[in-house]
């Protein structure tokens, strides 16, 4: 801007004027590259779910004859899929393991978090290290003895095993809550600290709701985490179909029942909608969330 | 709460503490409090970490059906599996077959959809937000919707493909030479919380950078070569690492997905296919075991070849791997 407040000749020089049109229009250009660019990754990455939602709308013969646009609109498949399949109580059963699993995760990472940020005592790196070096650890190593542990307790099929582990913390909860608490000021605890503060308190008083984005990235990535969850379903529910959860009742059912594919669509997009939904309220915590750990989950 | 004495942190009055800079030095260290708050953690690690990775360790050298006790036998496991398994060599050519090919192919486009959102464009924010919505769908919803639409009887895929002019268009997941191409279809669709890494390594160039190189007179290639490219090789490494640690866990898709389309020709058969379907479906837990213990080496070598080859092609701007 100043150079065209300095240099008045910038206006009357035909020169310069034929120079300023040619930016301009290249600028255009660059936009219209740009945003087409844009829009057909767009497309690209909207199309699948296009096709799911329409299909979930269409007649058993339209789904079935590669159609894309339904004709006419069966809103009833979204009734339908509730008798078709088990699909209320799939979906109480994923619920629950859900948010008791967000609960237990939550409850039992934070106090690890805070003393491994915000207190110095000795064995802390190397307890990081070890944190860290859990994260890393394939769970194919762990399983088969876990197995083991939870069918002599009698939980298979239970939904325990896959509850009752979030209660004893996250590696990977721990870590980003960790990653948070350290960004908070020493300052604030150290005042607190010589006003008589206990270290309880100066937690739950505190650093509490000052982490709350931290804390509601953790809840957040672990509620999507049982929610989406297949292989521990897997191992421990599939014996039992009454605590089926939707995942393994999705995956599995169509191996026993022959279902529509318009039906399996609407279950598809009735699963997947609950999570839509949290994202684009929450949007803000979990790209945080993601970019604070370089992880989903 | 007869333990909260223990734990109020109180400077010592004696040596004037009220005075001193830093009053963390005279507090004292409340390890009851600490040992308090780890144990969960603590509990945890020794239940579902240390004692099961002991376990199957020793597992590993056993015949081992649930039922009997382990039976040791030594290295038989693991000769089996080099000499006497064909299903192991199966699923160690389709695991590294897919990791070859699509860990580039995630950090091309990756890459690629996080720059083109550094853009300054309008509506940048909701283009991020519809590039990275497939990521949080459901791996199980993803990968049925996925058999569906790319089914070639049903799905709308080939019927657009046909209409552009493609003669005979593949048979994807129905079609052994095919179905892994369609993982990976699938798996580039969900790119978006790997893009949103790389975005956040995009915004971390400085601007003068690019000021200096536009200076200069670099063109967008030269300026995406010479400025971006080395800039986020960090993100590119830990994306390589993580990616090839991944493809030896690569489960759920394959897994729903061989189950839709009844895979006979085990072209979805992978590493961890192999390792579940060993464990639990012949109940040969012993062996099981052994397969996961290579697992880990494999996981293992992996990170460290890549640790000890990041000196020459990864540039970390603040010196180290560790902020």
């Amino acid at each position: 801007m100043s150079l065209l407040l300095t240099d008045p000749s910038k206006y009357t020089d035909p020169e310069a004027k034929k120079r300023r049109r040619q930016r301009i229009w290249r600028e255009f250009l660059y936009t219209v590259a740009n945003h087409s660019v844009l829009i057909t990754l767009s497309v690209i990455f909207m199309l699948p779910l296009f096709f799911v939602v329409s299909t979930s709308l269409m007649t058993y013969s339209q789904a079935s004859a590669r159609a894309i646009w339904p004709h006419p609109f069966v809103w009833n498949n979204y009734v339908s899929v509730f008798t078709a399949v088990p699909f209320l109580k799939w979906t109480l059963n994923t619920l629950l393991v859900s948010a008791l699993g967000t609960i237990g995760t939550v409850v039992s990472s934070v106090p690890p978090a805070y003393v491994l940020a915000r207190l110095r005592w000795k064995g802390r790196g190397a307890t990081f290290v070890v944190i860290l070096a859990t994260m890393m650890l394939p769970g194919q190593v762990t399983m088969i003895p876990v197995y083991v542990i939870f069918s002599k307790m009698h939980w298979i099929p239970s939904l325990y095993p896959l509850i009752v582990p979030a209660f004893f913390s996250s590696a990977f909860s721990i870590f980003l809550l960790r990653q948070f608490f350290t960004s908070i000021p020493d300052e604030i605890s150290d005042a607190a600290r010589i006003d008589g503060c206990s270290e309880m308190k100066l937690l739950l008083k505190i650093i509490v709701p000052l982490a709350k984005p931290a804390i509601s990235a953790v809840a957040l990535f672990s509620f999507l985490g049982s929610w989406n969850d297949f292989s521990g379903p897997l191992l421990y529910i599939v014996d039992n179909p009454d605590i089926w959860t939707l995942g393994i009742g999705l995956a599995l059912f169509r191996g026993v029942h022959t279902v529509q594919p318009n039906m399996m669509m609407a279950a598809s997009t009735l699963f997947m909608l609950p999570v839509i939904i949290i994202f684009f309220l929450s949007q803000k915590v979990f790209i945080e969330g993601v970019t604070l750990t370089g992880v989903k989950g | 709460m007869p333990l909260s004495k223990g734990n109020v942190l109180v400077p010592s009055r004696k040596r004037g503490a009220s005075t001193s800079l830093n009053p963390r030095r005279k507090l004292k260290v409340p390890y009851l409090f600490i040992f308090l708050c780890m144990l969960p953690w603590i509990l945890g690690f020794i239940l579902f970490t240390a004692y099961p990775v002991a376990a199957s360790f020793y597992e590993s050298f056993t015949k081992f059906n649930l039922v009997e006790s382990p039976k040791w036998i030594g290295l038989e496991n693991f000769h089996r599996m080099f000499f006497d398994d064909p299903d192991f060599w199966k699923a160690i050519k389709n695991t590294l077959w897919i990791s070859v090919i699509s860990i580039p192919l995630r950090i091309a486009f990756a890459t690629f959809t996080a720059w083109i959102l550094t853009k300054p464009t309008r509506g940048m924010k909701f283009y991020r937000t519809l590039f990275f919505l497939p990521a949080m769908v459901p791996t199980v919803a993803a990968t049925l919707s996925f058999t569906y639409i790319f089914n070639p009887a049903y799905g709308t895929i080939n019927s657009i493909l046909e209409s552009i002019g493609i003669k005979n268009p593949p048979f994807w997941f129905m079609d052994p030479h095919w179905s892994k191409w369609g993982l990976i279809l699938l798996g580039l669709w969900g790119i978006g919380d790997t893009m949103i890494i790389y975005l956040a390594g995009l915004l971390d160039v400085p601007k003068s950078l690019y000021e200096a190189a536009s200076l200069e007179g670099a063109n967008s290639w030269q300026e995406f070569r010479y400025v971006t490219m080395p800039l986020i090789t960090p993100v590119i490494f830990f994306s390589a690492v993580t990616g090839i640690i991944g493809s030896f866990q690569y489960f759920t898709q394959a897994y729903v997905a061989s189950g839709q389309v009844r895979d006979y020709s085990h072209s979805m058969y992978f590493y961890a296919t192999h390792i579940y379907t060993e464990a639990f479906r012949a109940y040969e837990m012993g062996y099981a075991s052994a397969l996961a213990w290579v697992l880990l080496v494999i996981t293992l070598l992996c990170t460290l070849v890549m640790l000890s080859t990041q000196k020459r092609w990864v540039h970390y701007p603040n010196g180290s791997l560790f902020k």
